[in-house]
C-alpha cells in the first residue's frame, strides 16, 4: 500500500550557535521522527541549566548530582560540558535580581566571561526574570560575549528592543518569548526582524509547561507553530526551545515525590516536546538529559 | 493565493508604446516592480494593435526572462502565436487561455502537454459566456473532462468563470461567485478556480475601478479562488486581498500581518 507523506513546501530556518564547535539547529523540511518524512539535518539538542548562584530552592534529589559545583558557576558548567555531555550549557544569571543577590552587570559578565574560556560547547545566556535589571545586564553580557555567537534570552512583546539591538551589534541569536499566544509570537517576530534582525537568528519561546501543568497548551501552540512554518509563514519558521527542567523540577511531585520522581516528571515533559517540534531542550538532571539523548538517538533511528 | 501580474499587456499604451519602440526598460522595469510587488506569475500579451504578434510575444518573453525567471502567462488568442510564447519560456509557463470549444481544446491541451503548462480554461465556448452560473458549470465540466483526457492533471488546471464588467453585465458578478464556489466539486483533487479580476470594473469611470476591483476581489476570496490576474502594483488591492485571505484563515493573524505578509 502506498505510503501518504506530506510534502511541506517551507523549511525551518536553520540557526547557528556557538564559535568554538557551533552547532546547528532547525533546518527541517518536515515533522521530526515521522518515518518517511523526518528530513530534520540537524538532531534535538540537549542544553543543560547552570546558575551564577546556588539554586537553593532545588529539590535535594536534583542538587545532588552537582555537589560543590552549585556554588561555582565555572565548575558546574564543566562538569555539565565534560562529564554530563551537555550539547549546550544555558546560564541562568539568576543572581543580578533586585529581590536575590542583585549582583552587578559587571559581576555577571565575568561570570560569562570564565564559563566561555572553559567550555567549547555553546552557551546559551539568560537573565533573572527583572525587565529593568535584565537590560542592563544582558546588553552588558553581550558585548563582553561578543564574537561567541551566543543564543540570548529572553525578548518578549514588552521588552525586546535593548536585547535585540545587543544581540545585533554583538553577533548574537534571541530567544523571543510569547506566552502560549501564536500570534503575538508571530508579532513579535516582525517586530524583531523590523530591527533588522536575520529571521535565522531567532529561536521561539512560547513558554513551557510541565507534565500536569499545562503541557499540554505548549505543546499543541508548538505544533500548530512547526506546521504553519512548513507551510510557508516565515514568521513562525523559526526553531524552538523550551526550558522543561525548570518547570519540571517546580512541581509538588518532583519536589515530594520519591527519589525519581522528577527524574521521571522532566523526562516525560521533555520527551513530549520533543515530539512536538522543539530544537532544543533545557534540562537539569543529568539522568534525564542522558535519557532523552538516548529517545533522540531511539527516534532517529 | 496564486497572482499573476496583468500589467504588461499591450492593452496599456506604455506598453504598446515599449513595444512599438522595442523599449526593454519600460517592460523589464514593470516585470521586476510586479515581482516585487509578491507575483507569482507574469501575464505576457502583446495587444489588438501590434502588426506582428509572435515577433512581439518572443520580444516580450525574451526582454522579460532578461531580468526574472519568473512563470509566465502567455496571453493570446492565436496559436501560433501561444506556440511561440511557450517554446521559450524558462520557468513552467500558463496558457492563457483555452476555451470549451472542442477544436480550441484539442490543440491547447496538447500545447499543456507538450509544454507541461499549466492552463486557464474559460467557461464559454462557440455560443458565449452563458448567462447564469448552470452554464457556467456544464462547460466547466466539460474542460475538466477533456482535461483528463489528454493526459493533464486537474490540478493544472484554472477554471475562469470570467467576469464581465458591471456596468452593462451586472446580473454576473453573483454567477461567478457561485461558479467558483461549485467548481470545487468538480474534481478530486478540485480543479484550481481564477478571475481576469479587472475585467469587473471595465467602463466604469476611472475613480471607482479599484473600488470595484478590491470589493469583488474580496467576494471572490470568501468562495474559494485560488488565483486571480490582477494589478499586484495596485496596494490597496493587495491590503484587501491580504485581509480577505486572513479572514479566511489562508494565514494566521498577528498585528503586523499585512507586513507579514510582504514578508513571505
Amino acid at each position: 500500500m502506498e505510503r501518504l507523506i506530506e510534502k511541506w513546501q517551507d523549511k525551518i530556518s536553520e540557526v547557528t550557535i556557538g564559535a568554538k564547535k557551533p552547532i546547528k539547529i532547525g533546518g527541517e523540511t518536515g515533522i521530526y521522527f515521522i518515518d518517511g518524512e523526518d528530513k530534520c539535518p540537524n538532531p534535538p539538542r540537549v542544553a543543560m541549566e547552570v546558575w551564577d548562584m546556588d539554586p537553593e530552592a532545588w529539590p535535594e534529589a536534583l542538587r545532588s548530582s552537582f555537589g560543590k559545583a552549585l556554588n561555582d558557576p565555572v565548575e558546574w558548567a564543566k562538569l555539565c560540558a565534560d562529564k554530563f555531555s551537555a550539547d549546550l550549557i544555558c546560564l541562568r544569571l539568576a543572581s543580578t535580581h533586585p529581590d536575590t543577590k542583585n549582583t552587578s552587570r559587571e559581576e555577571a559578565g565575568k561570570v560569562v566571561e570564565n564559563i566561555l574560556k572553559v567550555i567549547s560547547v555553546p552557551l546559551i545566556v539568560i537573565g533573572s526574570s527583572a525587565p529593568e535589571k535584565d537590560n542592563d545586564v544582558m546588553a552588558y553580557c553581550a558585548n563582553v560575549a561578543k564574537g561567541e555567537n551566543c543564543l540570548f534570552g529572553i525578548a518578549t512583546q514588552n521588552n525586546y528592543k535593548t536585547l535585540a539591538a545587543a544581540c545585533l551589534s554583538s553577533g548574537h541569536s534571541i530567544i523571543s518569548e510569547a506566552p502560549i499566544d501564536i500570534n503575538i509570537a508571530k508579532q513579535l517576530n516582525i517586530l524583531i526582524c523590523d530591527m533588522q534582525f536575520q529571521a535565522d537568528r531567532i529561536v521561539i519561546h512560547h513558554a513551557t509547561g510541565a507534565l500536569g501543568y499545562g503541557l499540554e497548551y505548549t505543546y499543541s501552540i508548538m505544533e500548530r507553530t512547526r506546521l504553519a512554518g512548513l507551510s510557508g509563514d516565515k514568521m513562525l519558521s523559526m526553531p524552538m526551545i523550551n526550558f522543561v527542567g525548570q518547570e519540571a523540577w517546580r512541581t509538588k511531585e518532583a519536589k515530594t515525590g520519591q527519589k525519581d520522581t522528577g527524574v521521571l516528571w522532566e523526562t516525560a515533559t521533555a520527551t513530549a516536546y520533543l515530539n512536538s517540534g522543539a530544537d532544543i531542550i533545557v534540562m537539569n538532571h543529568p539522568k534525564a538529559v542522558e535519557e532523552i539523548k538516548k529517545t533522540v538517538h531511539r527516534l532517529k533511528a | 493565493m496564486f497572482l499573476i501580474g496583468e500589467r504588461i499587456n499591450g492593452m496599456f499604451k506604455d506598453v504598446a508604446k515599449a513595444i512599438k519602440e522595442k523599449n526593454k526598460a519600460v517592460i523589464q522595469a514593470l516585470a521586476l516592480k510586479q515581482v516585487s510587488c509578491k507575483a507569482n506569475a507574469l501575464d505576457v500579451n502583446v495587444g489588438p494593435a501590434s502588426g506582428n504578434p509572435k515577433e512581439a510575444m518572443e520580444w516580450l518573453v525574451k526582454t522579460i526572462q532578461e531580468v526574472t525567471d519568473i512563470s509566465l502567462s502567455i496571453d493570446t488568442t492565436k496559436q501560433d502565436v501561444m506556440e511561440t510564447g511557450l517554446g521559450i519560456c524558462k520557468s513552467r509557463p500558463i496558457i492563457n487561455s483555452v476555451n470549451a470549444n472542442e477544436e480550441k481544446m484539442k490543440n491547447l491541451f496538447g500545447l499543456a502537454k507538450k509544454h507541461n503548462a499549466s492552463i486557464i480554461g474559460l467557461t464559454m465556448d462557440k455560443a458565449g459566456i452563458p448567462k447564469d452560473s448552470e452554464g457556467r458549470m456544464e462547460l466547466a465540466m466539460k474542460l475538466v473532462a477533456s482535461c483528463v483526457e489528454y493526459g493533464i492533471d486537474a490540478s493544472s488546471l484554472y477554471l475562469d468563470a470570467v467576469i464581465l464588467p458591471v456596468n452593462v453585465a451586472q446580473p454576473h458578478a453573483k454567477e461567478v461567485l457561485r461558479t467558483i464556489r461549485d467548481s470545487k466539486m468538480l474534481a478530486d483533487p478540485a480543479p484550481k478556480t481564477v478571475l481576469g479580476l479587472s475585467n469587473v470594473s471595465q467602463g466604469s469611470p476611472a475613480q471607482y475601478k479599484n473600488l470595484i476591483n478590491r470589493t469583488f476581489l474580496a467576494m471572490a476570496i470568501a468562495n474559494g479562488l485560488d488565483a486571480a490576474i490582477l494589478d499586484v502594483t495596485d496596494k490597496e488591492l493587495m491590503d484587501s486581498l491580504i485581509t480577505a485571505e486572513l479572514l479566511m484563515e489562508k494565514q494566521l493573524y498577528c498585528d503586523s500581518y499585512l507586513e507579514a505578509y510582504r514578508k513571505k
